[in-house]
């Protein structure tokens, strides 16, 4: 059996805290193994050792006093450690590369930005920043990445985000860890790290149909949605803002939300508002026009292809943009 | 048998009306605590069976006895019965059904007959959750994380459901039953820091029987509204949260870790004072920690969800709180460390099973700073290194204690005594096989092993076979009790009724004690723990000529 290899640098990291845990754990352990057999040694009746009763009874306060607060500064150091390094898995870089994960009883579905799609596969490059985009159809999946040191739950009906940057290429596993039904061992995957090149030769050599946004905007069109919203390219379509907003520029723009606090505007966001569900739906502020729920129309390969599509019509706006807002605001 | 019984061993509560309307209907604490004690024996031989297929389906990758499906099935089977029918009654309902009173120098319980009502309402539960599991079971794990388990399963769900929300009636009823008796019937003279530390336990665990159950109930009711009437909560496609279950189920499940385990500590310290033949060191500071432990216990729940979509904050609150929890077990365990130096030390038996405990439940806290921490817990979570972590509490912990406190208030509850030897073979086995079993799982899960697997790829082989071949020790280590607790039953040496030379009101009593408990009112003039005065009383008594 090998030892469980490093493909990233926060799995260096998380190693290192790894072993600053084992190393606090071990201490520890010898030293309640250590006097628990010392004290067996020396007190044992009929080891020879005469007993005073009252020696360190009224002693207590003292160490009590010392072994909490030695406990106390020891377990705020390991938590301040561990956290620093979770907080950078809420933020992502700007211009990582978005890949759609779906999870459905029992496979991964993943879609790539120029369209190509695979089963429980994932290719991305060496040494670029990637950001998955996962939501699932039915119950609760967990994508969990072990060579990476991360993993995260992916829910029915919203977004969850993970980023990361793969620094050693091969073939890793990948896995579903929360449980979801019987088929649950089987939901595994491999994880494929490609040097540059040869990422671009494989994207050109799996079959797409179409970009992911091509495909967004044959939706936008087909499901009604340029009767009402301005997306700036089909004269026969909406041109006035009266109805229902605009689309263009919306992506990364912040909106009123229900609590009238401004809220971003990302792929979570547009998820939930195309679907009617979620906390940060916009008011039906005053458009002449109540747009309909899709939910049940548009699965969840749909809403991925629209949220790409829209957020091309925002080109100023970098793909990384609010990924932290997603899934920091889907907990609130 | 060559010692003559005594004389109250035969007016013991035990044998006093030996019909078995006399059991069925008892209302004496004592009898309901064996009523318990047989109950929670059948559902955890089931759990047992349970946990055995588990480890022999992962003797091979591709799985070698059981489907997926049924293999899934199997593990919510183990995880529900040894959660709710054994791990959270077990040491309240047995040892302290049985010790309350007796510690506290009263004739029973506060409501005796809720208590008896307590234990028809939790065989009732078993029955139903019996029910479930054997028309075909359910496959949601014991955690029912929706919409699985009210959308997507095909298994019954509502007699187990149900099971389980009864089961937290009589939970209930326990720890209201328990903290009324604390307040309301201590002998006079037993102050509140008289107490012996079993009972400051069992208060904290009642507070948390009675402030954290009512919640699972209603996120039970609820689980059950959706999955019959569609009522949409939890679904995000009725429009639910499904993170609402988690956060719900949560704030009971995690409290109830502390149910499960301060009870033993309880035990743990009453062990170690006697056969140290000291008082436990910083007494108040054990006394408190199980109050700081159940409080604090109320408010890290949001620690299972670092992975589930909890905002940043929410989730860097929780680690922080985590790390707080563990810090009373820690002064916990440096406190009996602290009782051993300078004691008269025995390595009888329960002395065995106590530092067993010390060393597993050490071992499962220290784990727990690895799952509390968050970006270690990111990798960590959801792998086998969890499934070892919380059998190091709950088996390692819990149930070395549980066996600690069998074996020493054993002579008390049948007036007689276990074999020592079988009982140290017992307790060395338990520690070894545990071992065997739990350790391969810490590195299964830091290599990546997700748990609930029904197979696995090869790589995990060897890790995997190793925790089996511990199982099947371990498996022994619980026959083996079992098999001369039923000899000593019938067979066992006479107990005195001090056989340990403990300081506790019920060691002053028969050996089993009379139905009334105690003869006298007792009267409490010393702390708990007062060797020196229990030492000058046995020399007093030893000079004297026995005529009285």
């Amino acid at each position: 059996m090998s030892w469980l290899p490093e493909a990233s640098g926060h799995a260096t990291r998380v190693d290192v805290l790894l072993a600053g845990l084992l190393l606090i754990s071990l201490a520890v352990l010898g030293l309640v193994f250590g006097l628990m057999v010392l004290n067996i040694i020396r007190f044992r009746v009929g080891s020879g050792v005469p007993v005073s009763h009252e020696a360190v009874v009224h002693k207590s306060w003292g160490f009590e006093i010392g072994w909490t607060v030695a406990t106390l500064v020891i377990f705020f150091a390991l938590f301040i450690w561990a956290a620093r390094l979770y907080v950078v898995g809420f933020q992502p870089p700007s211009g990582a590369i978005q890949i759609y994960v779906t999870g459905r009883q029992w496979m991964w579905k993943v879609q790539y930005p120029g369209g190509q799609r695979e089963i429980n596969a994932l290719h991305v490059p060496l040494g670029r920043p990637v950001q998955l985009l996962m939501t699932s159809e039915d119950v609760i999946h967990d994508f969990s990445i072990p060579v990476l040191r991360i993993k995260h739950d992916v829910l029915p009906g919203r977004y969850q985000s993970l980023w990361f940057i793969a620094t050693r290429p091969g073939s890793f596993r990948f896995y579903c860890t929360q449980f979801c039904g019987i088929g649950h061992s089987r939901m595994t995957g491999t994880l494929v790290v490609l040097s540059s090149t040869e990422y671009a030769d494989w994207l050109d050599h799996t079959p797409a149909s179409g970009s992911l946004a091509t495909a967004g905007e044959m939706l936008f069109i087909h499901n009604g949605c340029s009767g009402c919203h301005v997306s700036g390219r089909y004269a026969p379509d909406a041109q006035d803002t009266s109805r229902a907003p605009s689309m263009v520029g919306l992506y990364g723009s912040l909106v009123p939300g229900p609590d009238g606090r401004p809220v971003r505007v990302d792929g979570g966001f547009l998820h939930d508002a195309i679907l009617h569900v979620g906390p940060a739906r916009t008011p039906q502020a005053n458009y002449t026009t109540t747009m309909p729920s899709f939910r049940g129309v548009l699965g969840e390969d749909d809403l991925a292809a629209l949220v790409a599509y829209i957020q091309t019509l925002s080109p100023s706006v970098p793909a990384g943009m609010g990924a932290a807002a997603v899934t920091a605001r889907d907990g609130g | 048998m060559s010692m003559a019984p005594m004389a109250d061993s035969a007016n013991g509560y035990l044998w006093q009306d030996g019909t078995l309307r006399s059991w069925l209907l008892t209302t004496d604490h004592k009898r309901i605590a064996l009523l318990y004690m047989a109950s929670i024996t059948a559902f955890f031989i089931l759990g047992g069976v349970g946990a055995a297929l588990i480890r022999l389906q992962l003797l091979v990758p591709a799985g070698a006895i059981l489907s997926d499906e049924t293999y899934s099935r199997m593990f919510t089977l183990h995880g529900v019965v040894m959660v709710w029918l054994f791990l959270v009654p077990s040491i309240p309902v047995t040892l302290g059904n049985f010790l309350v009173p007796l510690m506290l120098g009263a004739r029973d319980l506060a409501f005796p007959r809720l208590n008896l009502l307590s234990w028809y309402l939790f065989v009732m539960a078993g029955m139903l959750v019996v029910y479930g599991l054997f028309r075909g079971g359910l496959e949601t794990g014991w955690t029912f994380y929706t919409p699985l388990s009210t959308d997507y399963t095909q298994g019954h769900v509502l007699p187990v459901v149900a099971g389980v929300f009864l089961s937290g009636f009589s939970s209930i009823a326990t720890g209201v039953n328990f903290i009324i008796s604390i307040h309301q019937l201590r002998a006079p003279g037993m102050t509140w820091y008289r107490l012996p530390l079993m009972l400051w336990a069992l208060y904290a665990t009642s507070v948390i029987f009675v402030l954290a159950t009512p919640v699972l109930s209603i996120t039970l009711v609820l689980l059950a509204f959706e999955h019959f009437f569609h009522v949409g909560v939890f679904d995000p496609a009725l429009g639910g949260d499904p993170l609402l279950f988690q956060h719900l189920f949560w704030f009971y499940s995690h409290p109830a870790v502390y149910i499960m385990i301060l009870p033993g500590m309880g035990v743990i310290s009453e062990v170690v004072s006697t056969f140290c033949h000291k008082p436990v060191f910083g007494y108040r500071f054990v006394a408190w920690s199980s109050i700081s432990i159940a409080s604090i216990g109320f408010l890290v729940w949001g620690h299972h969800m670092f992975v589930a979509g909890t905002s940043l904050y929410a989730a860097v609150v929780f680690s922080m709180l985590s790390f707080l929890v563990s810090v009373p077990s820690a002064i916990k365990v440096f406190n009996w460390l602290g009782t051993m130096h300078g004691g008269a030390i025995r390595l009888d038996a329960p002395m065995l099973y106590a530092m067993g405990f010390i060393g597993l439940f050490t071992v499962g806290g220290l784990t727990g700073l690895f799952l509390a921490s968050l970006a270690s817990d990111v990798h960590l979570t959801q792998t086998y290194f969890v499934v070892a972590h919380f059998h190091y509490i709950m088996v390692g912990g819990m149930v070395s204690a549980y066996f600690a406190g069998l074996h020493y208030w054993w002579p008390k509850i049948t007036g007689r005594m276990y074999p020592e030897m079988w009982g140290r073979t017992a307790a060395g086995l338990l520690f070894f096989g545990f071992n065997l079993t739990f350790f391969p799982q810490f590195l299964l899960g830091y290599e990546g092993m997700p748990r609930r697997y029904a197979t696995y790829p090869a790589q995990f082989q060897v890790l995997n076979v190793l925790s089996s071949a511990g199982a099947s020790i371990l498996a022994l280590a619980y026959i083996l009790p079992l098999v001369y607790f039923a000899w000593s039953l019938l067979r066992g040496a006479r107990a005195s009724d001090n056989p340990w030379q403990a300081t506790g009101l019920e060691w002053r009593t028969s050996s089993p004690p009379p139905t009334e408990n105690f003869a006298h009112v007792p009267v409490v003039n010393h702390d708990a723990y007062d060797y020196a005065a229990l030492d000058q009383a046995n020399r007093a008594a030893s000079q004297e000529p026995p005529h009285a």
